[in-house]
């Protein structure tokens, strides 16, 4: 088939903080850019981050960037790659206020400079009195970090495809990227942009579970291309679950909440946080804080009718606090629970939040896969931000590390992808192959007749992977939870759509979409299922303790044959010292 | 609860037309919730929706004749039957998705991003908390488009008028105490059209989802501009 064609230096596939970031870079090398997105950039989920971005400024408290690094790598369960931990601590600062230049409308000190609150995880002096080390405007901070990365790159003249669905990525018989098979949304009409590099930038997966704070378009739609392109997901077992999603409903209390003063209290009152971790309380990390949620709710001591969600108290914080540090999150309030954060008590439980797992990659944004010597690029293929994984947050990520993920990989893959097109710069012979194969993705859906509706076999995989992988974990959840993933992908090649139309066509793309979420499914059981030990978000009641021995290393999936393989973790930081693993506490 | 939609395929309706649905849904929950429930039922209803929290702003709609985000609009305030259309003003694609590309292009043309001459420093630029203050009602736009689609000046000249979310978008750069782009930026709208346009029928100001207050920031300007000639 013929398909119309474009040809640019470089394809980023996705317009969220990491994307956007990564062209503006190459923009201002004056290569040409495509930035393809499902939606308007602004509408990329990017824009819902609320409690900020890391940096060691020291605006507030004492800081600097190792004990930023210390905090990252324990926060990360021993499991993140320290070469890339102290890259990004490093150039944190210099990036915040880069951000700052491109106009991002940080709140502010009384000083003039930018405001920081304290966060989860965050120490001084490695380990020490808790740190401010997050970099906030009000709790809107990753709606001002896109709309400022968008408005740079509309000065920037970058090349825009706004709602424009990737379907595949082109590989050639000697495994370079070529780009990708993209659709139209508005027309229905396929076309494909050549380029000599693709920087897959498309956010995470947290439509694999029922509740979630993500957007409806967080589908892993690169993830899964990437998959299909041969490439191995790396530790898809770790997927993060916000202590404070809303109960039931899923939407983001921000971390901020508590970093302003909020505490955890149970059905008795009791703030018990302050049993599970004596000296950081409410702002341990994450995986923690969701553990100790569950524990109360699972021994009786849960709030509310059924006893199933804790309650967050910010009813003591001021007046001020309230409408200056966290408007938009009492909004949220009042608009979605019908209750006032100044004097009312708030249901929160547990919610999936983040994808810590990914595409591998290195600290270049280089796509990265094992040979006999150790690893590889795989030639033209870039990735950044939540669909990656480079790994700094490893089996667990501190809040507000990943906004500042997302724009420090962002830059660092644009300048190595100038360096890239120095040495490539030509664009090579179509696969022409691999253009068909993409657009057999897409021919599929036309398929006539009866058959389940996407929607039926989305929510069953939804509430599975919720069922069956979970805070905790075991053996027998697990492997049951596997057996029902495969069977909803047997199942699917039964799926019909009823609506053929072209014209924006949002039922194809869904449809399209859920292909990707059960490829990330069936990767995320069974890795989950391999790792006998509990490390950062991946808690096993059967292997309740971590094991250095036998697990300090990162999971690799493979979709064709859904083999697993494995690499060490990289404990060698660039210039300091390792932070070898040591026991855990807050 | 009964809903009434509108409905166009270009591809198999020669116009559009109101669809009558009925669907058993809690009246606690929110306009785009029924609409994905409508959706499950019968995929070819085409609509945009995204964060389902208010701050993507994908799913402008209009809702018994008021412009409004599906996911804030909560179906107990509202009468039935509930008429759901696109946004007024903007050409139709299907259903209720509009081409929202002219409203995007006012955006733009604002230069919606600082601009500063001087070089820059290695730390922040210094803006104390009341200079910041100034840009809150300003920056939390989403983009959404309710606010211009509701508004008849940009009904009648959408091709001249800027409208009410990039003027808003304006002042959020000429308030900022770090921009140095003000001559330009007045300059670039002075005119009959692209600022003056506004006649304050504050259709924009009611709409806003997120309480927004263009007219005021256009007032602003005006003020501004005065200023500067004299
Ligand atoms: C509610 C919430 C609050 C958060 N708060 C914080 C915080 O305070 N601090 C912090 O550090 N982190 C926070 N995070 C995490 C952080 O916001 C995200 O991890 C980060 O923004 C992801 O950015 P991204 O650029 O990788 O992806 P996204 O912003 O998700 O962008 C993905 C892009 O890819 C495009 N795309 C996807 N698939 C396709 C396809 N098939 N074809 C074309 N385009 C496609 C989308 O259109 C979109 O443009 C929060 C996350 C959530 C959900
Ligand atoms: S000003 Fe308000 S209504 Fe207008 S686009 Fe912005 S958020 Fe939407």
């Amino acid at each position: 088939m013929k398909i119309p064609k474009r040809k640019f230096d470089v394809l980023v596939i996705g317009a969220g903080g990491g994307g956007l970031r990564g062209s503006l870079q190459l923009a201002q090398a004056e290569a040409s850019v495509a930035v393809v997105s499902k939606v308007f950039p602004t509408r990329s989920h990017t824009v819902a981050a609320q409690g900020g971005m890391n940096a060691a400024l020291a605006n507030v408290l004492p800081d600097n960037w190792h004990w930023h690094m210390y905090d990252t790598v324990k926060g990360s369960d021993y499991l993140g790659d320290q070469d890339a931990i102290e890259y990004m601590c490093r150039a944190a600062s210099k990036i915040v206020i880069e951000m700052e230049h491109f106009g991002v409308p940080f709140s502010r000190l009384e000083n003039g400079k930018i405001y920081q609150r304290p966060f989860g995880g965050q120490s001084q002096n490695f380990g020490g009195d808790q740190a401010a080390r997050t970099c906030a405007a009000a709790d809107r901070t990753g709606h001002a970090i896109l709309h400022s990365l968008y408005q740079q790159n509309i000065r920037a003249k970058t090349h825009f495809f706004d709602e424009f669905f990737a379907i595949d990525l082109i590989k050639d018989d000697e495994g370079f990227i070529l780009g990708a098979v993209v659709l139209e949304i508005e027309t229905g009409e396929p076309m494909l942009i050549e380029a000599k590099t693709t920087l897959l930038a498309t956010g995470g997966a947290g439509q694999l579970f029922r509740t979630n704070t993500n957007a409806h378009i967080n589908t892993g739609d690169g993830l899964a291309m990437a998959l299909r392109a041969g490439v191995p997901l790396q530790d898809m077992e770790f997927f993060q679950f916000h202590p404070t999603g809303i109960a039931g409903k899923g939407m983001l209390i921000s971390e901020a909440a508590r970093g302003e003063g909020g505490y955890l209290v149970n059905k008795d009152g009791e703030r018990f946080m302050e049993r599970y971790a004596p000296h950081a309380k409410d702002l341990a990390s994450r995986d923690v804080v969701s553990r100790s949620i569950s524990i109360e709710v699972l021994e009786g001591r849960g709030c509310g009718p059924s006893g199933d969600y804790v309650h967050l108290k910010l009813d003591h914080l001021k007046r001020e606090v309230l409408d200056k540090k966290l408007p938009a999150i009492c909004e949220s309030i009042r608009t979605f629970l019908g209750v006032e954060p100044a004097t009312d008590l708030i249901p929160v439980y547990p919610t999936a939040h983040y994808t810590m797992g990914g595409i591998p990659t290195n600290r270049h944004g280089q796509v990265v896969v094992p040979v006999s010597t150790g690893e590889e690029p795989i030639p033209g293929l870039y990735a950044v931000g939540e669909c990656a994984c480079v790994s700094v947050h490893g089996a667990n990520r501190l809040g507000g590390n990943s906004l500042l993920d997302i724009v420090v990989f962002g830059r660092a893959a644009g300048n190595d992808i100038v360096n890239f097109l120095q040495e490539n710069r030509y664009h090579r012979p179509m696969s022409e192959e691999s253009v068909e194969s993409a657009l057999g993705r897409l021919a599929r859906w036309d398929q006539k007749g009866k058959g389940e509706p996407v929607d039926t076999i989305r929510r069953e995989l939804q509430a599975v992977m919720e069922k069956y992988c979970g805070v905790f974990r075991n053996e027998d959840i697990l492997s049951e939870g596997l057996g029902k993933v495969l069977e909803i992908e047997q199942r699917m090649s039964q799926v019909r759509l009823q609506d053929h139309s072209r014209i924006f066509n949002t039922a194809r793309i869904e449809a399209m979409e859920l292909e990707n979420l059960i490829d990330i499914a069936v990767a995320t059981v069974t890795s989950a299922l391999a790792r006998k030990e509990s490390r950062g978000a991946h808690s096993r009641t059967d292997y309740p303790d971590r094991d250095d021995q036998n697990w300090l290393k990162h999971t690799l999936y493979y979709k064709d044959t859904r083999r697993l393989d494995y690499k060490p973790v990289k404990l060698k930081p660039i210039t300091v010292e390792s932070f070898p693993p040591k026991e855990r506490v807050y | 609860m009964k809903f009434r939609i509108h409905r166009f395929n270009p591809e198999t309706d020669a116009k559009p037309y109101m669809q009558d649905v009925e669907l058993d849904i809690e009246p606690s929950k929110m306009v785009r919730d029924a609409l994905i429930r409508i959706k499950a039922k019968d995929e070819t209803l085409a609509f945009r929706h995204s964060c389902g929290e208010g701050v993507c702003g994908s799913d402008a709609i209009n809702v018994n004749g008021t412009n409004a985000l599906g996911c804030l609009t909560r179906l107990s305030s509202l009468q039935e039957p509930i008429e759901i259309r696109p946004v007024p003003g903007m050409p139709i694609i299907r259903d209720l998705i509009v081409d929202m590309e002219q409203f995007y292009h006012h955006y733009r043309a604002v230069k919606p991003y600082l601009i500063r001459h001087d070089p820059e420093p290695e730390v922040e630029y210094r803006q104390t908390p009341q200079q910041r203050d100034k840009l809150d009602g300003l920056y939390e736009c989403i983009l959404c488009g309710c606010c211009s689609t509701s508004c008849p000046s940009f009904w009648w000249n959408p091709d001249k008028f800027r409208g009410p979310a990039a003027l808003l978008q304006a002042w959020r750069f000429l308030a900022d105490s770090r921009d140095q782009a003000t001559d330009e930026r007045l300059r670039e709208l002075d005119g009959p059209y692209r600022l003056f346009r506004c006649h304050t029928i504050m259709n924009c100001v009611t709409v806003c989802p997120k309480g927004l207050n263009p007219t005021k920031a256009i007032n602003e300007i005006k003020k501004l501009m005065l200023k500067e000639m004299i």
